[in-house]
């Protein structure tokens, strides 16, 4: 689901090993070609791509806690239905990513260790709680919704294995954005208890969806190289701005308040937001957000607590082997 | 609007749609529970999807429960306004999740009898139970495959997976005998022919049971006490919490659309 503009390259070009490959390369890149997994690639395009795909599907897996969290509380048995679904698509993700990641050459138990060393990143959008149901709303309505405008143009990466993927996981997602629009319609059409339900919620996730979209271009280091290799095709504010254009809209619709009472629409039609606490999204990324180490927690104890389950699966696909060897040899 | 129990008329065929669309409610439920904290993600996926196809039988067995009581009643309000002493399900399909291979015994059990009941059931003289039964069959079919293969790997895996799967049978195995006993309430649908006698599917359960825990290196108890009580609602302690945790809502906000 969540990309996030956390712009890790490491594109020096002092280690390209090979200049004619490399202008090759990147002529194979001017010309709009895809790269896939056996052409030659730079040895930072590898690694830039590799970060990025896997922090991608760690935000899947770990975004499936916050949402989790309510499938055994839903409203009805049609929402209860819908989220176990949707949390499953979002399992989904996390798979073909990290198939993606394995065509760069690391395999999932690597990356999954590094995030479980706390070493990798995910999404900082999923180190806030989730309180009430209208938060479930929230997440379809605005979480997903600027993962899709991270995700659209990485339909188009350079890389074919994760813009392939990622023209699955849009589809998947615009319907997730869809629903979750319709939760908090439903609520804002609902008791007044509903609706304050829902501007609580929006409340709450307004800045930290803001913050998903990266840190701002003036401080954004990583950008120039990612775009040269056509990874990345928009600014991170860039692609904020597109976000609040598209979203204002629907909050007005809904008939909610985005809380940010300096916003105006200037003269081109954006809608100019108020100045984002940068200082928050350091701390969040620093491990300290509000559910840092619950999150964490429930990614290690469900790998620990499953760690016999594996070698269980490993055993007796060796003891069938070497079964099926035996009556070979006979 | 308030957030009280309702009332059912529980006539013979409602209150047997209830029962199936309880046990596919609970166990379905249990399973979500799982969602993102299985053993891997692969099995995250297919406990979803488990979860899933037992949540689609449940809404469509407690819309046709309302249907054929023509009350005021629908899906929802079966679901989140009904006690414990209302709920039907099997005692099985609410013991807790425990460890995988718990949840895994667990569905397995179910599933080898779920496949064979629906099977039956598309023989129904009553063609919506029968339409029911017709896709929860081919569901079930894939639980049973998938369950099967698990409990062979656990069984035969290490010396840990194997004590901790045969621990699972010897816990279960005394909540399995109440999936084919039936009472006066259901002997009448049978008789008519809407409903199947699921004792007649027990030899065939236990040939299939015996195969996989044979298989996996893994033996059924010799006990063969059974525990009774969930068709009546007289269930074990741990469904209270379960409901506790699925109606929050409904009984919260009593009245409320969603």
């Amino acid at each position: 689901m969540y990309t996030q503009a956390l712009n890790t390259s490491d594109g020096d070009d002092r280690h390209i090993e090979d200049a004619a490959r490399a202008t090759q390369f990147q002529a194979r890149i001017d010309a709009d070609e895809r790269i896939e997994p056996n052409d030659w690639m730079p040895a930072a395009y590898r690694k830039t791509l590799t970060r990025q795909i896997s922090q991608h599907a760690h935000s899947e897996i770990v975004g499936m806690l916050p949402e989790g969290n309510w499938i055994t509380r839903a409203p009805s048995l049609r929402r209860k239905a819908a989220l176990l679904a949707k949390v499953q698509d979002e399992c989904g993700h996390g798979l073909y990513l990290y198939a993606a990641a394995e065509t760069l050459g690391s395999s999932r138990e690597e990356l999954v260790d590094a995030m479980l060393a706390g070493k990798a990143k995910y999404s900082s959008i999923f180190n806030y709680p989730t309180l009430t149901w209208a938060d479930i709303g929230t997440i379809g309505w605005l979480v997903d919704g600027a993962a899709i405008m991270n995700q659209i143009p990485l339909c188009r990466c350079s890389y074919g294995p994760y813009a392939r993927a990622m023209i699955r996981v849009c589809k998947e997602e615009s319907f997730h954005q869809r629903q979750g629009f319709e939760i908090m319609l439903t609520l804002c059409r609902g008791t007044d208890e509903q609706k304050a339900m829902a501007q609580d919620a929006l409340n709450r996730w307004w800045w930290p969806v803001l913050m998903m979209f990266g840190p701002p271009d003036q401080v954004s280091q990583h950008s120039d190289t990612s775009t040269k290799w056509k990874i990345k095709r928009f600014s991170n504010d860039e692609l904020r701005q597109k976000f609040v254009d598209a979203t204002v809209p629907q909050a007005q619709f809904l008939g909610l308040t985005i809380p940010d009472p300096d916003m105006k629409q200037n003269a081109n039609g954006n809608w100019e937001y108020s100045a984002i606490d940068w200082d928050e999204f350091k701390q969040v990324l620093a491990g300290n957000g509000p559910c840092n180490r619950d999150r964490l927690a429930a990614r290690r104890k469900a790998h620990e607590d499953g760690a016999w389950v594996r070698e269980a699966a490993m055993a007796y696909a060796e003891k069938r082997r070497q079964r099926s060897a035996l009556q070979a040899a006979e | 609007m308030t957030a009280a129990n309702i009332q059912v008329s529980e006539t013979p065929l409602v209150l047997y749609t209830l029962r199936r669309a309880d046990d596919a409610l609970i166990l379905g439920h249990r399973l979500s529970e799982w969602c993102g904290h299985a053993p891997m993600l692969e099995e995250d996926m297919a406990l979803a999807n488990m979860g899933l196809d037992l949540l689609g039988q449940a809404r469509e067995l407690y819309s046709y429960a309302a249907k054929v009581e023509g009350k005021d009643n629908d899906e929802d309000k079966f679901a989140y306004l009904r006690d414990v002493r209302q709920y039907r399900n099997l005692l099985l399909l609410e013991q807790p999740n425990g460890d995988f291979a718990r949840t895994m015994v667990r569905q397995f059990f179910y599933a080898a009898f779920a496949d064979l009941y629906w099977r039956a059931m598309m023989r129904s003289t009553d063609a919506t139970l029968a339409a029911i039964a017709a896709k929860s069959e081919k569901e079930s079919a894939y639980h049973v495959r998938h369950c099967s293969e698990w409990i062979i790997r656990l069984g035969d895996g290490t010396e840990e997976s194997h004590r901790r799967t045969q621990a699972a049978i010897d816990e279960l195995w005394a909540f399995t005998g109440e999936m084919f006993s039936v009472d006066d309430s259901e002997r009448g649908l049978i008789d008519t022919g809407i409903a199947i006698d699921p004792a007649t599917l027990r030899p065939q359960w236990l040939k299939t049971v015996s195969g996989v825990v044979r298989e996996a290196t893994l033996v059924l108890p010799d006990n063969n006490w059974m525990q009774q009580g969930g068709r009546s609602g007289r269930h074990s302690e741990h469904l209270g919490h379960l409901l506790s945790e699925l109606q929050s809502m409904q009984r919260t906000f009593p009245g409320a659309t969603w």
